[in-house]
């Protein structure tokens, strides 16, 4: 028991070789199963919860992938086999929403992790108002999604009457109307504000946890400010910006709210994401076989591209020990 | 909600005072003093959609929409009077329900699980976390038409328990992540004193385990807080007028009347609040909860 908890708290690898190996009397081996039930009784509600409420929906969105289904059609639904998918494929609006979920993405997410390191390394430093500024700059991420994607398109990006054309005129900069000239700029200029203090967080907290004797020693050997954060910060913050980098992409890839709310996918369908678009197939369209395949597809690609994202992310783990 | 807010009393970030001489060395001279305002300029100006969205919310509707900008004005409240007059307490009332209830239930199922997936690691853990977070992945698009189906079939349509459930299985794989870190961070040799003391598995889990990683729980609790708030996509589609929360009135706010800018400034202020407050009160434990847990 004491040894297992000992391991335990070094890493899993250790603790799975123990449990359960050599011959051993049935007895032995129900203390074994028991013991193994113990381990996993605890994960199993949170398990079990998971599997029922995310995979029956998945699952059910596969078989409709599969079949031909338009609410619009009165001759109900027909089994196709993969042709949704061959539609969709040639289907160049979905194309563009696929190029669209990728550029507001990676966009975003790079936009918002530069932004936010640059405020973290201001932020990890005394100075007089050092709470009330982390203050000011967190709360973009606490404000409702809903509520900044409408004040964006209509109070700051107004062509007429709103702030940020104001403050480009102060300059001599014609008014712009944001959201139907730049719309993909626009959704993403909202969604880096948005998280940027996401980004800001887990880099400050990445410069916090640095140990403060290696800071000391490199000061002692006369490194400067520049020398010690590209040789000793850096690569220190590397695994919590990948962490940022990940859970940041997770999220901004279902960006809906701001496509929703700032230029419903428009112009036309120039600003439309994967998520809109499948939504606007399935809930304006009534297409439920072509919305679904979508789906699968869009599952799909995020899977493979977040597989290899994720076993970069554990290797740096696993250098760390 | 109150888990969130209890955390402001946790003690202040220990690494502070040994990190003293060094920063103090870079106090006091010119550049520091530039370098401080150029970070206050930058604050100010990213915080400045917030400012403008609450000055906003105090302006008569014909000062909120100007050319130019209307930066001198009375403040008045009649945009919050005309906001609450519109019967808002329902809306609140269902986003409190789905934001606590589901934040309770994910913790209650997150912290058990996690302890699983460190203390006492049950085999394939690491294909257990994977699966957690690829359910993430999974866009909530791809999934909406059997939940609405199912939700019919099972005549749940319009109900705010329907949400609960979606919300806690929306924020339960970052929960399990979260505290499973919070739980790699517990020494082993606490674990093993308290065996040696004689403590059985609950008494340690509730005596030793919860209170040592009560920082991380109060900054998951925030996290979930956050994203069951303010989440839109699923109100949207599956909510009517019994169960419509928070996110949805503020659409209708817009929607049904044309553009009311200061209305809608003020419903976006009222919207925002709980969560904005709870966030700056536990700000304290939002980064030392993510230094303590998310990357180890």
């Amino acid at each position: 028991m004491s040894t297992d908890t000992a391991s335990a708290a070094k890493g899993i690898r250790t603790a799975r070789g123990a449990a359960d190996r050599p011959a051993r009397t049935p007895e032995e081996r129900r203390a074994a199963r028991r013991e193994g039930w113990a381990r996993r009784g605890p994960l199993l509600p949170a398990l079990i919860f998971t599997i029922i409420v995310t995979q029956i929906p998945f699952l059910m969105t596969i078989w409709y992938s599969l079949r031909s289904w338009n609410l619009l059609r009165p001759d109900g639904q027909t089994f196709v086999w993969f042709q949704n998918f061959v539609d969709i494929f040639m289907d160049s609006t979905f194309r563009s929403a696929a190029l669209n979920s990728i550029l507001i993405t990676v966009g975003c997410v790079f936009a918002a992790l530069i932004l936010g390191t640059l405020f973290a390394i201001l932020l990890d430093r005394e100075f007089l108002g050092r709470g009330v500024v982390r203050t000011l700059l967190i709360t973009p991420f606490l404000i409702m999604p809903a509520a900044t994607s409408m004040l964006w398109s209509v109070s700051l990006l107004n062509p007429s009457f709103g702030l940020l054309n104001w403050v480009i005129g102060l300059f001599g900069v014609a008014p712009i109307d944001f959201t139907s000239q730049l719309p993909l700029f626009s959704v993403i200029m909202a969604l880096v504000w948005q998280w940027t203090p996401f980004m800001m967080l887990l880099i400050l907290a990445g410069l916090q946890a640095q140990p403060k004797d290696v800071l000391e020693a490199a000061a002692l050997d006369g490194a400067g400010w520049g020398k010690t954060f590209l040789f000793v910060t850096l690569p220190q913050l590397r695994r919590y910006m990948e962490l940022a980098v990940l859970l940041g992409a997770i999220y901004v890839v279902n960006t809906f709210d701001q496509i929703y709310l700032m230029t419903a996918g428009g112009p036309g369908t120039a600003s439309a994401n994967l998520p809109f678009y499948i939504y606007q197939r399935a809930f304006l369209g009534f297409d439920i076989g072509q919305a679904a395949a979508m789906g699968v597809v869009t599952v799909i690609a995020t899977i493979i591209i977040a597989t290899f994202a994720l076993r970069l992310i554990f290797r740096s783990f696993d250098a760390k020990d | 909600m109150s888990t969130t807010l209890t955390a402001e009393t946790a003690p202040e970030r220990g690494g502070a005072a040994g990190a003293a001489p060094v920063r103090r060395r870079r106090t006091g001279s010119a550049g520091p003093r530039l370098l401080t305002v150029l970070t206050w300029l930058l604050a100010l100006v990213f915080f400045a959609p917030v400012a403008w969205m609450v000055a906003t919310s105090f302006k008569q509707e014909n000062a909120a929409a100007s050319t130019p900008p209307t930066f001198f004005f009375e403040p008045t409240w009649d945009q919050y009077a005309a906001v609450l007059a519109q019967n808002a307490g329902p809306y609140f009332l269902n986003s409190l329900i789905a934001t606590g209830v589901s934040t309770v239930l994910v913790i209650a199922l997150s912290v058990p699980a996690a302890y699983a997936l460190s203390i006492r690691p049950v085999q394939r853990t690491s294909d257990v976390l994977f699966f957690f977070i690829s359910t993430k992945m999974l866009p909530v698009v791809a999934v909406i038409m059997p939940i609405y189906v199912i939700s019919g079939r099972l005549h749940v349509l319009d109900n705010v328990w329907t949400l609960v459930v979606l919300y806690t299985s929306m924020n339960l794989p970052i929960a399990v992540w979260m505290m499973r870190s919070f739980f790699q961070e517990v020494p082993g040799e606490v674990l093993e004193a308290a065996q040696m003391d004689g403590a059985g598995l609950m008494k340690t889990l509730r005596s030793v385990l919860i209170p040592m990683v009560t920082p991380g729980i109060a900054a998951t609790a925030l996290i979930c807080v956050i994203f069951a708030w303010n989440e839109f996509f699923f109100a949207l589609n599956l909510t009517a007028a019994k169960a419509a929360t928070v996110p949805v009135f503020l659409m209708g706010t817009m929607t049904s009347e044309g553009l009311f800018l200061a209305k809608l400034s003020a419903a976006s202020v009222l919207a925002s609040l709980p969560v904005v407050l709870a966030g700056w009160a536990a700000q304290k434990q939002l980064v030392r909860g993510l230094s303590m847990g998310a990357v180890k």
